[in-house]
């Protein structure tokens, strides 16, 4: 397979032909932020926080093919703040509250709030009233955290073959809706990749909460991108 | 009978941050003379209603938010519950250890912030000729860097006590403080054994820390036995868990016993499950803060004291040798018989800090702390009671979990609950006692007052001996709202 040369912070590197960016950056050692974008998934462009810039154009680069000579910035102070806003709009849009979620530590939107440094965000909550569905036996929905990043639809679609859960309504009235009155009319099984994807602590295995302790959980020792940026010292 | 137009009234407000902000109300006619002074906790958590609805699991982490001096109390008393729930309530060895473990050094810790950040300046400064009682030292000597540049040596040790508690609950719990060590069934972790190392290392001298603050704490109150003895004191009922099998004292676990003021058995041997049997709750349209008393004797004579105090007059031994001893000559003041002297709270809890550190020792040995098997669970319940001796007293949990694993219902009665009545109490007599005459406001009134209420409960205790100062207002109002006095201390 032909291969193609970009750069990427200054620093060139090949890839694939028809590569997305982020999977090009990912082979040359290079961490692009993400949140809907999912091994094994086809890539959304949603969530925007691997937004790049390419040739001076911001893209999004989980659904961006690399192209010959194409000279992207990931890490500049740009864009950083960029992303640094989409993740704080994440946080006051739904109502986190980390202290107390079971996600903790295993939270991708909490460890990315730790790798840019947010302590608080930056514009006022807005505290929207939403609700829990605790009424599958095995799985629960809590809106409160969810981030409308879609994994689960497509998991849902593409990998479990069924069609549990749905996005209805647009702009900011846009919300997760399941196939059926509540999580429990569904088909879904606690076993589907649907449940596994979710990078947030709003589609969750019940009863299984802070089996993990504190100091053990995934981003505990090892910060997220770290493994993409530093493998050996996993 | 007063009448509206000759009654005044003071208002104490801010009384404390920390927990319930508070203030204080004193009612006087018009011959200068107390009629009545209230302690009112002004604020509304909440935790009782937005606990509804969320999974049951995740109830023993938010509840604890509720403090962060004791988190540890709420974060096991709702594990307790919890552990029921799922039919877990046998927990393994190594679970039942691991958690007392935990509560021991939340005690240790928490005992010891009193002590020596919050208490120690009333014990330290009062006698040093500067002041004219045990506990009215002049203000700029009433906070803990006072104690730091006078006593280095007791400043240190407060620290270095406060921080070996707070290791062990990292070592347990994951987190010095907000952990999530106890889970539904038992526990998330044991302690390895270079976490064990690490804090048998330090437990020697800890232990002789402790026996250095009890003599502090027993000295003083001796010294002044005939100033303390009446201050804020009245007689009264007492409650605790006590161990079943023995009565003697169990910070973690076991049956609910109440006794007199002469030591005479109003409850025993009673199964937490049942509370709701033997206490009820009273509200009165002055408190957002209930009124908790014993069912048998009624709302008007079945109030009762909670934490140190009364643990000690509740139980029939303690389990640890030198406190046992120590609780022997705390007893032989009293002849025997329950103390019901507030000022004495002090030294209870001192003896219980001794019990701590020497439980502590005892279980960093044990090698049940390093099992593997750290979690039962078995029939599922849908309604359960955790209790637990929480630093400051009984801390009560009452959860209802419906088969979505949705909590339903949520009751809790914290120690500071159970103190209601007895904190309004020794307001009430040391207001009496030296407030009189006059329509000002004496010196000292103040820092009596929070002394009174600091014995019972450090959540309501910061106010003066915060670092530079907790702001304080005290206003004197006359029929029509007018304010005629008015002083503010503090807020730097």
């Amino acid at each position: 397979m032909s291969r193609v040369t970009f750069t990427i912070d200054g620093k060139t590197a090949t890839a694939e032909q028809g590569q997305t960016i982020l999977k090009a950056a990912e082979a040359a050692g290079v961490y692009i932020p993400r949140l809907c974008a999912c091994k094994d998934l086809v890539p959304h462009g949603s969530c925007r926080v691997c937004s790049v810039r390419v040739n001076g154009r911001i893209q999004a680069a989980c659904v961006q093919i690399v192209t010959e000579g194409a000279i992207v910035e990931n890490e500049s102070d740009e864009i950083r703040e960029y992303r640094r806003n989409i993740i704080d709009m994440l946080f006051v849009e739904g109502n986190h509250f980390c202290m107390f979620c079971e996600k903790s530590g295993h939270c991708e939107l909490q460890a990315l709030a730790y790798r840019f440094g947010i302590a608080a965000p930056r514009y006022r909550y807005l505290y929207p009233k939403r609700e829990i569905d605790l009424s599958h036996p095995d799985v629960y929905l809590d809106h409160n955290r969810c981030i409308l990043c879609g994994r689960c639809v497509r998991a849902s679609q593409d990998l479990d073959h069924k069609n549990v859960f749905q996005f209805v309504e647009r702009g900011c009235r846009k919300r997760l809706q399941v196939d059926g009155e509540a999580l429990a009319a569904t088909d879904l099984r606690v076993t589907d990749e649907a449940v596994a994807s979710c990078p947030v602590g709003a589609l969750m295995r019940k009863r299984v909460g802070y089996a993990v302790p504190v100091g053990r959980r995934p981003y505990d020792e090892i910060p997220i991108g770290k493994d993409i940026e530093s493998p050996g010292e996993e | 009978m007063p009448t509206s137009e000759t009654i005044r009234k003071h208002t104490i407000l801010p009384l404390t941050r920390v927990e319930g902000h508070g203030k204080v109300t004193i009612h006087r006619n018009g011959d200068g003379e107390v009629e009545q002074a209230r302690l009112h906790i002004v604020e509304f958590r909440g935790f009782e209603r937005f606990i509804l609805g969320r999974p049951y699991w995740e109830v023993p982490v938010i509840v604890q938010r509720l403090c962060g001096i004791c988190p540890v109390s709420h974060h096991l008393a709702a594990a307790k519950a919890m552990d029921r729930i799922v039919g877990g309530e046998r927990l393994t060895p190594t679970a039942e250890k691991i958690r007392r473990l935990m509560h021991h050094g939340q005690m240790f810790q928490s005992h010891a912030l009193h002590f020596f950040h919050l208490a120690s300046p009333d014990f330290l400064f009062g006698t040093d000729g500067t002041a004219a009682s045990a506990f009215s030292a002049p203000v700029e000597q009433r906070n803990v860097l006072a104690v730091a540049a006078r006593h280095p040596d007791l400043a240190v040790q407060g620290v270095m006590m406060r921080r070996y508690g707070q290791e062990i609950i990292r070592a347990t719990a994951g987190k010095k403080i907000h952990g999530t060590g106890a889970i539904p069934g038992g526990v998330n972790k044991n302690l390895s054994l270079s976490e064990r190392d690490a804090l048998l290392r330090d437990a020697g001298r800890m232990l002789a820390w402790a026996r250095g603050a009890l003599a502090i704490a027993r000295d003083f109150t001796m010294d002044h036995l005939v100033e303390l003895t009446p201050f804020g004191s009245f007689d009264s009922n007492h409650l605790s868990l006590v161990r079943g099998a023995d009565g003697a004292l169990d910070l973690y676990d076991g049956v609910l016993r109440a006794v007199d003021k002469d030591g005479n058995r109003l409850v025993d041997d009673v199964d937490y499950q049942r509370y709701l049997e033997v206490v009820g709750e009273e509200v009165r349209p002055w408190s957002y803060m209930k009124f908790p008393f014993l069912k048998k004797l009624g709302p008007e004579q079945g109030w009762y004291r909670v934490g140190p105090l009364a643990r000690l007059n509740t139980c029939s031994f303690i389990d640890t040798p030198e406190a046992e001893a120590a609780r022997r000559t705390f007893l032989s003041l009293t002849k025997g018989r329950p103390n019901n002297v507030t000022m004495c709270y002090h030294w209870a809890r001192m003896i219980e800090l001794l019990h701590s550190i020497e439980s502590i020792r005892v279980l960093l040995e044990d090698p049940d702390l390093q099992g593997e098997d750290l979690v039962v669970t078995g029939p599922r319940r849908e309604e359960t009671v955790g209790v637990i001796e929480a630093p400051r007293g009984t801390l009560f949990h009452h959860y209802r979990v419906n088969r979505n694993d949705e909590v339903t219902l949520c009751n809790l009665i914290v120690s500071t609950t159970h103190n209601n009545e007895p904190m309004n109490r020794a307001v009430t007599r040391v207001a009496k006692d030296h407030l009189r005459g006059g329509d000002g406001i004496p010196e000292g009134l103040l820092n009596h007052i929070e002394v009174a209420i600091r014995a019972y409960d450090p959540c309501l205790s910061c106010a003066t001996h915060a670092v530079g100062g907790m702001p304080l207002i005290v206003e004197l109002h006359d029929a029509d709202g007018v304010v005629v006095d008015r002083r503010v201390r503090g807020g730097g």
